[in-house]
C-alpha cells in the first residue's frame, strides 16, 4: 500500500511535528470520513501545534475541540467509527490518556473480535509520549507496555520525520485501531523532508535497519533511536560495528527483520526508555531467544528506564537510557568469546 | 408536532396507573438551584455589614498572592521553574479557599492552586517543588492537610470525597475543600465525585474556578449547562454561583459551605466566576484564542481593585497600610527569589528510595548500577579537572 503526498509548499527542513500535520492534512483531504478530535486541537492547533490549521481548512466539524474528557473523546470516537467515520483522536499527553483506558481496552481493542468482524474500529489514537523534555509529573510517561499488553491494538511509533508522515498516513488508513505514539522529544527534530516529493506511506509492521553493522544489533524505537545511532557511532570509534534496527511498530512486531539481523550479528541489545521489568524489551528478548538461540553468542541484554515512576525533570537524565549506558551494556556482550573474531558483515 | 415538541406532554392525563411513588426524588430541587447572577458583596449595600478586620486580612493576602504569582512567573523566565500556571486575576478564589478552612480541614488543590496552599501557610518554596522539578511533591500532605498539587484533571475530587467520608466515619468534624477548573468539570471523575459526595452526604466543598478557558477551549465548548453551579442540582446538592473576584463574597460563600458540611449538611458545589489574566502557562500562546480587549474588560474587574474601593470607602486604605502590605509582599518575594535561585540539593539515589517500603532485588541492582555510574562520572570529572589544570595548552589544538 503506497500513496504519495499531495504536492504542497512546505519549508525545508521540516520538523517531525510538521510532517505529522501534513499527514493529517493529506489524510483529511483524501478521505472525507477522516475526523480529528481532542482537547485544544482546533483554534489552538494542539499544544504541540500538530493539528495547526486543520480546523480552518476543514471546518470545526472535522477538526473538533472537544470537552475535556478523554473517556468521552474516545468513547464518542467509537460510536463515530461504528457509523463509518475514521476518527483521529488526540490525547494531550501520555498520562492523560489513562481516563480513556476503559474505552480503549474494553471496546476499541476488541470490537472486531466480539462482533466477528461485523464492526471494525478504524481509528487512530495519537499520544505524545516519553520523557526528556523537562516536563513535570504526568507529562513524560512511556506507556507503550500497557498498549502492547492489550490484544487488538496496533502500536506504532515513528522515530524519523519521514516515518512520522508515512506511518501516520498508514495508521489512519488502517481498518484496525492504532495507538500512535509520538515521541515528544523528537517533535522538533528536523530532516530535509519535503512533502513536495512523493513520500511513501510506510506499511505498518515493518522494521527498518537504520545502520548496518556486524558485531551486535541494537533494537530500538521512537525516542531512543537517535540515542542508539549516537551510541553506534561512538562504538565504532572503539571498534564495535553496531547494527541499529528501528522497530517503527511494536505491534505488529517485525520478527523477521529483527531475527535476520541478530542471526547475522549474533548479539542483541534492546533499548527503550520505558521501564525494563514488564517492558517491551522482555518480550523482544524472549522472542529473539526462541528464534535465534543457536545464533546467539551472548544473552540478549536490555537497556531500559529504571523500574520507578517517571522521575522529576531534574533527575530524568539519570533514568533515561543514554549513550554511556548503552555502550556499557554493549561491552557486556563480549561474554565468553571475542566479539571481534569471525563475524563478517 | 412530535411528542418532544408538545408542551407539557408528560402532564397529559392517562387512564393507566402512573409509576409507584418510590420513583420520587427525595429532595426539592428549588433550594438547590444557584442564583441567576453571581453572588456579590462589594459594591452592594450588603458590603456595609462586612467586618473591617476580615477585609484587611483578605487584602493583605490578595496583594501577597499577586506578588507571588508575579515572582513565580519571573522565575520561569529565568529557567528556575519548569513551568508556572499563574493564578493572577484569580487570587480571591485562592485566598478564600485557604481562609475558609480550619486547621483540621483538608485542601485538595489542582496544579493551578499553589497560591491557595501558600495562603494556607505552606512554605512558598515547598509549594513550588513540583513546578521546579526537583520532586513531584515538596511537602508532607498530612502535616499541612494539603493533598499534593494534582495535575491529571479532576482526579483529586474523588480523593477529597473519600477523605471527608472517612473522617466522618471516624467521628471527626473534618471538611475537605477540593478545587477544580471549568474544564475539569467535564471529566468523568468530576461527575463520580459529586455523585458519591451527595449520596454519602460527605462533608466536602467543591470549588470550581470558572476562569473562562481550559487552555484554549472556552466554556461554551465545554458545557451546555446554564451554569456550572447548576450541575449540583442533578446530584442533589446545592449549587452556588459567586463572583470569583469579590474576595469577601467568595469568603462568605465558602465559609458557609464549609460550616454546613461540618454540621452534617452535606456537600456544596461553588462556581466562582473569574478570569485567567495570564496565559495558561508560560508555554501557552493566549493570543491564538482570545482578544486583548477581553482581557482588558476583566482587568477592570480586578479582585484587588474591587477590594481597594471598599477599603478606601472606609478610610482603611491609608498610605501606611498600603505600604506595609506591599513591603510584606516584597519581602516574601525577595525571600522566594533568593531561595529559588539556589540550586536544590538533589540525590539521584532518591530515585530508588520511595518506590516501595522495601526495595526489591531489581531496584537494589539498579541502584548499584546508578551508584557506579555516578562514581565513574565523579572520577571522570576529577580527571578532567586535573588534566585541564596540568596541560591547559595541550587541550587546545
Ligand atoms: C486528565 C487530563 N487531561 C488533560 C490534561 C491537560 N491539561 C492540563 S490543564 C488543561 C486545561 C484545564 O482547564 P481548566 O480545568 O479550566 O483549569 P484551568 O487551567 O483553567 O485552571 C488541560 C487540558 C490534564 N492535565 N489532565
Amino acid at each position: 500500500m503506497t500513496t504519495t503526498a499531495a504536492p504542497a509548499t512546505a519549508r525545508k527542513p521540516a520538523t517531525m511535528a510538521q510532517a505529522l500535520t501534513r499527514a493529517l492534512r493529506d489524510a483529511m483531504a483524501d478521505d472525507p470520513s477522516v475526523h480529528v478530535m481532542g482537547e485544544d486541537v482546533g483554534t489552538l492547533g494542539g499544544v504541540f501545534r500538530v493539528t495547526d490549521g486543520l480546523a480552518k481548512e476543514f471546518g470545526e466539524d472535522r477538526c473538533t475541540d472537544t470537552a475535556l474528557a478523554e473517556a468521552g473523546i474516545l468513547g464518542t470516537a467509537v460510536g463515530m467509527a461504528m457509523y463509518g467515520l475514521r476518527p483521529v483522536v488526540e490525547m494531550q499527553f501520555d498520562a492523560f490518556a489513562y481516563p480513556a483506558f476503559e474505552q480503549l481496552i474494553s471496546h476499541v481493542a476488541r470490537m472486531r473480535n466480539r462482533t466477528r468482524g461485523a464492526l471494525t474500529m478504524p481509528l487512530t489514537i495519537r499520544i505524545p509520549y516519553g520523557g526528556g523534555i523537562g516536563g513535570v509529573e504526568h507529562h513524560s510517561d512511556s506507556s507503550e507496555a500497557y498498549y502492547l499488553a492489550t490484544p487488538g491494538l496496533q502500536v506504532v511509533t515513528p522515530a524519523t520525520v519521514e516515518d512520522a508522515y508515512g506511518l501516520l498516513r498508514a495508521a489512519i488508513a488502517s481498518d484496525d485501531p492504532v495507538v500512535f505514539l509520538e515521541p515528544k522529544r523528537l517533535y522538533w527534530s528536523k530532516a530535509d523532508w519535503s512533502p513536495d516529493a512523493p513520500t511513501e506511506v510506510a506499511p505498518l509492521g515493518r522494521a527498518a535497519v537504520r545502520r548496518r553493522g556486524s558485531s551486535a544489533t541494537l533494537i530500538t524505537y521512537g525516542p531512543s533511536l537517535p540515542v542508539c545511532m549516537e551510541a553506534a557511532e561512538a562504538a565504532a570509534a572503539e571498534g564495535w560495528d553496531l547494527e541499529v534496527v528501528d522497530l517503527r511498530s511494536l505491534m505488529p512486531f517485525d520478527e523477521d527483520t529483527v531475527c535476520a539481523s541478530v542471526r547475522r550479528t549474533g548479539r542483541a541489545v534492546v533499548v527503550h526508555e520505558s521501564n525494563g521489568f514488564g517492558g517491551p524489551g522482555g518480550e523482544i528478548a524472549a522472542r529473539i531467544t526462541e528464534r535465534c538461540f543457536h545464533h546467539l553468542e551472548a544473552p540478549v541484554l536490555r537497556v531500559a528506564g529504571f523500574d520507578i515512576p517517571y522521575p522529576p525533570p531534574m533527575l530524568e537524565r539519570h533514568h533515561l537510557p543514554g549513550v554511556d549506558r548503552i555502550l556499557d551494556t554493549v561491552a557486556r556482550l563480549q561474554w565468553e568469546s571475542d566479539w571481534t573474531e569471525g563475524r563478517g558483515a | 408536532m412530535t411528542v418532544l415538541e408538545q408542551p407539557g406532554s408528560s402532564r397529559h392525563k392517562s387512564s393507566l396507573a402512573g409509576p409507584p411513588p418510590s420513583w420520587r426524588p427525595r429532595v426539592d430541587p428549588a433550594p438547590l438551584l444557584p442564583d441567576e447572577e453571581p453572588y456579590r458583596l462589594l459594591g452592594t449595600d450588603a458590603a456595609a455589614r462586612l467586618d473591617s478586620g476580615l477585609l484587611t486580612r483578605l487584602y493583605t493576602q490578595l496583594v501577597r498572592g499577586r506578588r507571588y504569582n508575579a515572582q513565580a512567573t519571573a522565575l520561569t523566565r529565568q529557567g528556575r521553574l519548569a513551568v508556572y500556571p499563574s493564578s493572577t486575576g484569580q487570587e480571591a478564589c485562592e485566598v478564600a479557599a485557604a481562609l475558609a478552612l480550619e486547621e483540621r480541614d483538608w485542601l485538595f488543590p489542582s496544579y493551578r492552586d499553589t497560591l491557595a496552599a501558600v495562603a494556607r501557610g505552606l512554605d512558598p518554596v515547598e509549594a513550588l517543588t513540583l513546578l521546579r522539578g526537583d520532586w513531584h511533591n515538596g511537602y508532607d500532605p498530612r502535616e499541612h492537610r494539603i493533598a499534593p498539587l494534582c495535575t491529571p484533571l479532576a482526579t483529586q475530587l474523588p480523593h477529597a470525597v473519600g477523605l471527608a467520608h472517612a473522617a466522618r466515619l471516624k467521628g471527626d468534624e473534618v471538611v475537605a475543600l477540593a478545587m477544580v477548573g471549568d474544564g475539569g468539570t467535564s471529566e468523568g471523575d468530576f461527575h463520580e465525585a459529586l455523585n458519591f459526595a451527595a449520596v454519602w452526604q460527605a462533608p466536602v466543598v467543591f470549588l470550581v474556578q470558572n476562569n473562562g478557558f481550559a487552555i484554549s477551549v472556552p466554556l461554551a465548548k465545554q458545557t451546555a449547562a446554564p451554569s456550572l453551579a447548576h450541575k449540583a442540582v442533578g446530584y442533589g446538592m446545592p449549587g452556588r454561583l459567586v463572583d470569583g473576584n469579590d474576595a469577601p463574597a467568595m469568603h462568605e460563600v465558602l465559609t458557609e459551605a464549609v460550616q454546613r458540611a461540618r454540621r452534617g449538611g452535606g456537600p456544596t458545589l461553588v462556581e466562582a466566576v473569574t478570569y485567567r489574566i495570564e496565559a495558561h502557562t508560560n508555554a501557552d500562546d493566549a493570543t491564538r484564542y482570545r482578544s486583548d480587549a477581553e482581557v482588558e474588560t476583566w482587568r477592570a474587574h480586578d479582585p484587588i481593585a474591587l477590594l481597594e474601593h471598599e477599603l478606601a470607602g472606609r478610610d482603611l486604605l491609608t498610605d501606611a497600610f498600603v505600604s506595609a502590605t506591599r513591603d510584606g509582599a516584597e519581602q516574601m518575594a525577595a525571600d522566594l527569589r533568593e531561595r529559588m535561585n539556589a540550586d536544590p540539593e538533589l540525590d539521584p539515589m532518591d530515585l530508588f528510595t520511595h518506590v516501595f517500603a522495601e526495595q526489591t532485588s531489581q531496584l537494589r541492582a539498579q541502584a548499584a548500577q546508578l551508584r557506579a555510574e555516578l562514581d565513574a562520572e565523579a572520577d571522570g570529572h576529577t580527571d578532567d579537572a586535573a588534566g585541564a589544570e596540568g596541560s591547559a595548552e595541550e587541550a587546545r589544538p
